[in-house]
């Protein structure tokens, strides 16, 4: 199922968010989303799921979902977004428990994604007993549980040290090399962008409109840390957004 | 590693963290009451107090006995924890019925609020009369008494719990594509939880209080009638006896609500 954004716009009140935001979003590929803060990027993500309906343009599903996609679009969210008083299985049955699917399936899905996502002891321990990047995982195994057509990532490692970040981020690789998943991927680190992304949609500063496209053409698992090719790109990337970054810092200023 | 000059005067660094954290010391509320009871024990048998202003706790405690070994203990407390149990159940259970609807649904939250606001004031004890019209001057009454009581107080802590659970779960459960029913069942119910149980603690203590005003709507036997009897006799030690025994009911539902909370609430940080 690929996915296409139509000359996409949204206001909150007066405030234009992002204006004329034209994408395709091709099956197997991970497309990132980098932009300076607050120029509408977790908003273009609420859009594309349909948390939210955008003001103008439309967001289109071509093809069908996989039959066995419980639920096609999924997101992971920055904070984790796992329920405290369930555990890490308790949580991944969670988002299986309203699709009537025989327990044994669930126990097998669960058992499957939390092998995945390298958590298959931490099945009983609750959240507050994980670290940052195991409460990730959990939340990637749940993402994952439901056998998504698209995932949908808010900056899911912004809130990890840098180490658990590169941990993750082979985790991811990995992931995706074993078994190819769609994802639209939104992150602050240019890092992270050139070491997941397929191609990398750099947006302007408040309203968000689409700067450049970046293809990275190196396949995912040979991009190594500090391959000079994705340093080149990443400069690159930098310098389309240091001037943006600058003047969206002066902006949030003078609010 | 080695440049610190180690001949100058030394001493390890202070500590000044710690505190802040409450930690379980039973002992200390129980010592509390050991010392204030015995402080007024002296103080009757010394005589600074005045047995007119306080009956001397070991009588106190002896007409407590006399109470339990003539059996009448039961006879009034089995009553009131009835009306107790009955009113309380359905006026927290309607409460937290109301506050979760409050919680979700603008319309009735924008009808119900103003009313809640104005019913929660009023002193349960002032519409007596009324209940007795009502509800006729038996134990329905005064099930509709404490019911009445405890219903605003535990409505006005549900919606409030409902408004702080994080909406980025209930988000989360949504982008899962939960039922509504499902959402409200397994985020928004556990989520409220702790407001609701720490609201609970507060009907419940009212429920008491308004158990003395139930049995004012004549009733023979039960803690309240049992004090209201001794209050107009001027028999100091059978009022203390009873209003003793409803400290103790108070500690005691404080402490199983305790009990639940640790139950429920393990997975909080
Ligand atoms: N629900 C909302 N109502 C009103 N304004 C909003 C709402 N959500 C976001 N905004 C505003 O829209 C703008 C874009 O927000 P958004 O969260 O999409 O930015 P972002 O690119 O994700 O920023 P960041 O990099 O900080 O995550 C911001 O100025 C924000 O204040
Ligand atoms: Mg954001």
């Amino acid at each position: 199922m690929d996915l296409r954004l139509e000359s996409v716009g949204h206001h909150y009140g007066d405030m234009e968010v992002l204006s004329d935001i034209n994408l395709d979003i091709p099956t197997g590929k991970i497309v990132c989303i980098v932009g300076p803060s607050g120029c509408g990027k977790s908003t273009l993500l609420r859009l594309v799921g349909g948390l939210e309906l955008p003001t103008t343009g439309r967001i289109l599903q071509i093809g069908t979902p996989p039959a066995d996609s419980i639920n096609p679009l999924t997101y992971v969210f920055q904070d984790f977004a796992l329920l405290p008083w369930r555990s890490a299985e308790g949580n991944i049955s969670l988002v299986l428990e309203d699709h009537k699917l025989p327990s044994s399936r669930v126990t097998e899905i669960i058992a499957d994604v939390l092998a995945r996502t390298k958590l298959t002891e931490f099945a009983k321990a609750y959240p507050k007993q994980l670290s940052g990047g195991m409460k990730q995982r959990v939340a990637i195994a749940r993402a994952l549980a439901v056998n998504p057509a698209i995932l949908l990532m808010d900056e899911p490692l912004s809130a990890l040290d840098s180490q658990t970040r590169e941990l993750l981020m082979d985790d991811l690789v990995s992931l995706w090399t074993r078994e190819p998943f769609t994802s639209v991927y939104v992150t602050h680190n240019l890092n992270e962008a050139v070491r997941l992304g397929h191609s990398i949609v750099v947006l302007s500063r408040r309203p968000g409109r689409i700067r450049e496209i970046v293809d990275v053409a190196i396949p995912l698992g040979d991009r190594e840390l500090g391959d000079p090719e994705l340093e080149r790109q990443q400069k690159h990337l930098w310098n389309l957004m240091r001037d943006e970054a600058l003047a969206a810092d002066k902006e949030l200023l003078h609010v | 590693m080695s440049e610190i000059d180690t001949t100058s005067a030394s001493k390890t660094v202070e500590f000044r963290g710690g505190g802040f954290a409450p930690q379980s010391r039973k002992w200390v509320g129980v010592a509390v009451f050991i010392v204030l009871i015995g402080f007024v024990e002296l103080g009757t048998r010394v005589g600074f107090i005045t047995n007119l202003t306080l009956p001397i706790p070991s009588d106190v405690f002896a007409t407590f006995v006399d109470l339990w070994q003539s059996g009448l203990l039961w006879k009034h407390l089995v009553p009131s924890i009835m009306r107790l149990i009955v009113g309380a159940t359905i006026g927290v259970s309607l409460g937290i019925g109301v506050g979760i609807l409050i919680g979700l649904f603008s319309l009735i939250r924008a009808g119900l609020i103003p009313l809640v606001a104005a019913i929660f004031p009023i002193p349960k004890i002032a519409l007596l009369p009324l209940f007795v019209i009502w509800f006729g001057i038996d134990e329905t009454s005064k099930y509709a008494l404490i019911a009445f009581g405890t219903f605003t107080p535990t409505v006005v802590a549900t919606y409030g719990a409902v408004d702080n659970v994080d909406r980025s779960l209930i988000r989360m459960g949504q982008s899962f594509s939960l039922s509504w029913l499902s959402i409200v069942r397994k985020i928004v119910l556990p989520g409220a939880m702790p407001g609701i149980l720490s609201g609970l603690r507060i009907s419940l203590a009212i429920a008491i209080i308004l158990l003395v005003a139930a049995e004012m709507l004549g009733a023979e036997y039960g803690i309240g009638a049992y004090i209201l009897e001794a209050g107009s006799l001027y028999d100091l030690e059978r009022l203390f006896v009873g209003v003793a025994i409803l400290s103790i009911l108070g500690v005691l539902v404080s402490l199983v609500i305790g009990m639940i909370e640790k139950q429920l609430l393990s997975w909080r940080v």
